[in-house]
């Protein structure tokens, strides 16, 4: 038989082997698994009887990896209910990721809610390559910022933002992103976030002529290409196996990006 | 060099691999992006009169030998999807439409409405085994419904109209018959089979959140064959083959069968979408050495 016949995509039931307070309202799950993500990717995660969905991995230290998720939905509410110990179905990682390169040597990374978590796993490893690198993280309101114990650690510059002032500067990411911008020293910018500030982001790395990487999350169904729920307008690829995270090449011939997105019947809605 | 190049019911392919209905195929630039990547030809994700949002996930999953599915037919309805399909010119290659419909005259108001000059063909499928009110869980898949079906079709598209039929449904010979005399001309065989079911035992649940799906891949490859046998004696419109092709090699059986042309699904996921490449090299390869210099000889010459 030929290998590539026996490739299947079964779900591990994996047990909860601990939970942290992320925020308010979001918890951190963690499982005991050698994933072997790499920052960017994702995985489904099924709850028996109830659906599967799509989570960006928040986590990864090889031994376990942890997924920061909200509660905010039947599926995640369910998952709020579960304790240590209770078992979900994982399959994956899928997706392309986050990927170093080659003399980028002073980069900036843009957050903005669960987006600061691969960006922030992807800063410790590109730390080991002493880039000097730029964390920007942004959210409405103090409240809603995520990771930011997790970022005090980085060795990195950190910046915050807040719609509301009511934490760090007052007003959008783009502010201090152009200030870094107009320096002329910055080689790479890196995205993960809300799709109308990743928009805002690639637009400036674009002005200044600086290269980036997005993660462009959109409806997923398999994760490996097949049920076309998750294929952009532009280039037709799905971003499940084609992204999540494409260049500012990629980003270019995406009509749809900053746009408009897909439900899961296929029918469009625009961003707001 | 191998001309690979077909005519099914009259639209002319590039080579004899079409996208099948459900897998990709939910906007018009996927399908363009799937030509680019060597498809001859593509039929859209099937399309109703209402929007679906589909059964809840999982609705796919792999298994050792095939690939279990129950989509639950998930398409944003005929008028945003009318929309969707539209300019279809830049895909670059024949677009086949794919209707359903809960009885015949809900099949009679898509090909009124839905159905464009810009497709090709419209593939009207009877045998879904997985969307309750669709298909065979509909009772589509006997020779009256498939006559009554066809026969509304027929007197509202002038499209090359092809039947796509489930290996369940049997005799599957009478239900063809049925179709070429109400006005089909080609068929496609076949849809999924079962539908079957797969227990995920740790979680004691199964695997699909429908909890019974759609058999295709290899595991269908023989059910397959034997049907596409069964047609090409029970008619004289062209077969499209489909079920479990993943390599050349299966492409040439299933012609050899009786098949014109080979419709890939499940292969993408074994194979990516240079399934379509892998496809058509390996055919000419095969063909080069055995001596034979176009598809077109193939068909039928060891029908059984």
């Amino acid at each position: 038989m030929k290998d590539w016949l026996c490739k299947n995509d079964q779900p591990l039931m994996l047990p909860i082997q601990r939970i942290e307070d992320e925020a308010e309202g979001v918890k951190t799950y963690y499982f005991s698994h050698r994933l072997n993500s790499r920052p960017g990717q994702f995985v489904m995660m099924w709850i028996p009887r109830l659906n599967e969905k799509p989570f960006s991995i928040a986590y990864d230290t090889g031994e376990e990896f942890g997924l920061a998720i909200a509660a905010i939905g039947p599926f995640t509410q369910r998952l709020a209910a579960m304790k240590v110990g209770d078992r979900v179905g994982i399959r994956g990682p899928y997706g392309k990721p986050f990927t170093i390169v080659d003399n980028a040597k002073h980069v900036v990374m843009v957050g903005g809610g669960y987006g600061v978590a691969p960006l922030a796993t992807f800063a410790e490893q590109l730390r080991t390559k002493s880039s000097k690198i730029h964390f920007i993280n942004g959210a409405r309101s103090e409240h809603k910022l995520l990771f930011r114990d997790r970022l005090a650690k980085l060795d990195a510059e950190t910046y915050y933002t807040t719609d509301d002032g009511s934490f760090g500067e007052k007003g959008r990411v783009t502010a201090p992103l152009e200030r870094i911008l107009k320096t002329g020293s910055v080689d790479f910018v890196y995205t993960c976030g809300p799709e109308m500030m990743e928009k805002a982001v690639f637009d400036l790395a674009e002005k200044y002529n600086v290269p980036s990487q997005i993660s462009i999350e959109r409806y997923m169904k398999c994760g490996y290409g097949i049920c076309g729920a998750c294929s952009v307008d532009g280039t037709g690829q799905p971003v499940c196996c084609d992204g999540p995270v494409v260049t500012n090449e990629q980003a270019r011939t995406i009509r749809e990006f900053g746009v408009h997105h897909r439900k899961g019947s296929g029918r469009k809605e625009m961003f707001a | 060099m191998i001309d690979l190049s077909t005519e099914f019911a009259g639209l002319k392919l590039a080579n004899p691999t079409v996208l099948a209905s459900g897998i990709l195929g939910v906007t018009r630039d996927s399908l363009k992006y799937v030509v680019h990547q060597g498809a001859g030809a593509c039929v859209i994700k099937s399309i109703s009169k209402e929007e679906r949002k589909g059964h809840d996930a999982p609705n796919m999953h792999g298994i050792e030998g095939g690939f279990m599915n129950a989509v639950g037919y998930s398409n944003a309805g005929w008028k945003a999807s009318k929309e969707e399909f539209s300019g279809l010119k830049e895909v670059g290659a024949p677009v086949i439409a794919s209707i359903i419909g809960k009885d015949a005259q809900e099949f009679a108001f898509m090909a009124e409405h839905f159905l464009s000059d810009e497709f090709a063909a419209v593939e009207a499928v009877l045998s879904c085994p997985h969307t309750p009110g669709y298909g065979t869980l509909a009772g589509q898949g006997t020779p009256e419904s498939t006559a009554e079906i066809t026969r509304e079709i027929r007197k509202r598209t002038k499209l090359p109209l092809f039947i796509k039929v489930s290996p369940d449904s049997q005799p599957i010979g009478e239900i063809v018959k049925a179709a070429e005399a109400e006005g089909a001309d080609g068929i496609t065989a076949v849809n999924t089979m079962g539908p079957g079911i797969q227990l995920n035992i740790e979680a004691r649940a199964p695997v699909l959140h429908f909890g019974r799906g759609g058999v295709s891949g290899p595991a269908l490859r023989p059910i397959a064959a034997r049907c596409i046998s069964d047609i090409y004696q029970s008619v004289k419109i062209p077969i499209m083959g489909v079920g479990g092709v993943t390599t050349g090699h299966d492409a040439i059986e299933f012609m050899m069968l009786g098949a014109s042309a080979v419709q890939i699904g499940t292969a993408i996921y074994y194979r990516g979408l240079d399934v379509f490449r892998h496809i058509t090299d390996e055919m000419s390869e095969w063909m080069e050495r055995e001596g034979f210099s176009s598809v077109k000889e193939l068909i039928g010459i060891a029908h059984v």
